[in-house]
């Protein structure tokens, strides 16, 4: 299980701010993983926004980083400041 | 020295601490932000102000150390609330203390400009016509990017 934790505007289109979730073996990168997201959620592309920027542990990173041994991925659309 | 809790900020008690702590100080800043009562959209009800722990932590322990290395710097402070907030509400606190009051005055104003622009936090605002996630308005990135410029002079 791993933990998905969705930021402003994304925890309005899915529903919750964060979830403990099993990633099937075959999504197998960041990118992957927002496709599959955007899909289950319904979300009409807004987890694909390329704005929307991936963290994995707490290190933001690209498409291409692999995911399976994340314990945490976060989306975060642009930030709003304090 | 930061602080990031959905404790509410009591600027005068805190005012009076920073002081104590930077004995030595020539020239003591403040600033303490609040909620504004009225948006766009209407009259505010609430503010909810979401961080990503530690990420917005390190972000700013970033912009402080990045203060400390542009001006001389006795001690700085950034306090920031997070959670549900109620216009008129303390949202965020800075102080600056240094020798002579212009690295004082400088450093505050770095800090701020960097909360508002960089800082990882998210904001919804509620009005009586519905809630939405707020961003930094243009006038905030101008004044962050007076920074950025300076280097390049």
């Amino acid at each position: 299980m791993q933990k998905i934790l969705y930021f402003g505007r994304l925890s309005d289109v899915t529903g919750t701010s964060e979830e403990m979730l099993s990633i099937p073996a075959e999504i197998e990168t960041a990118g992957a993983l927002r496709e599959w997201l955007d899909v289950r959620f319904d979300a009409s592309g807004a987890l694909l926004d390329p704005t929307v920027r991936i963290a994995i542990d707490s290190e933001i990173t690209f498409d291409t980083a692999p995911v399976g041994d994340a314990s945490e991925i976060a989306f975060m659309p642009p930030v709003g400041g304090g | 020295m930061l602080r990031i809790s959905g404790d509410p900020i009591d600027a005068g008690l805190e005012l009076n601490q920073f002081e104590s702590r930077a004995p030595g100080a020539g020239g003591i800043v403040t600033f303490s932000g609040q909620v504004r009562p009225e948006a766009q959209q209407g009259e505010v009800n609430t503010l909810f102000l979401q961080a990503y722990s530690p990420m917005t932590e390190h972000g700013i322990e970033a912009a402080i150390a990045d203060a400390r290395s542009r001006w001389a710097l006795d001690d700085v402070l950034v306090l920031h609330r997070i959670g549900e907030m109620k216009p008129g509400d303390t949202i965020v606190f800075v102080a600056a203390a240094a020798k002579h009051r212009r690295a004082a005055f400088d450093a505050a104003d770095f800090l701020m400009d960097y909360l508002k622009t960089e800082a990882v936090f998210w904001k919804k605002e509620s009005t009586a016509r519905g809630a939405h996630w707020i961003e930094p308005r243009d006038a905030d990135y101008a004044d962050a990017s007076r920074w950025t410029k300076k280097e390049t002079v």
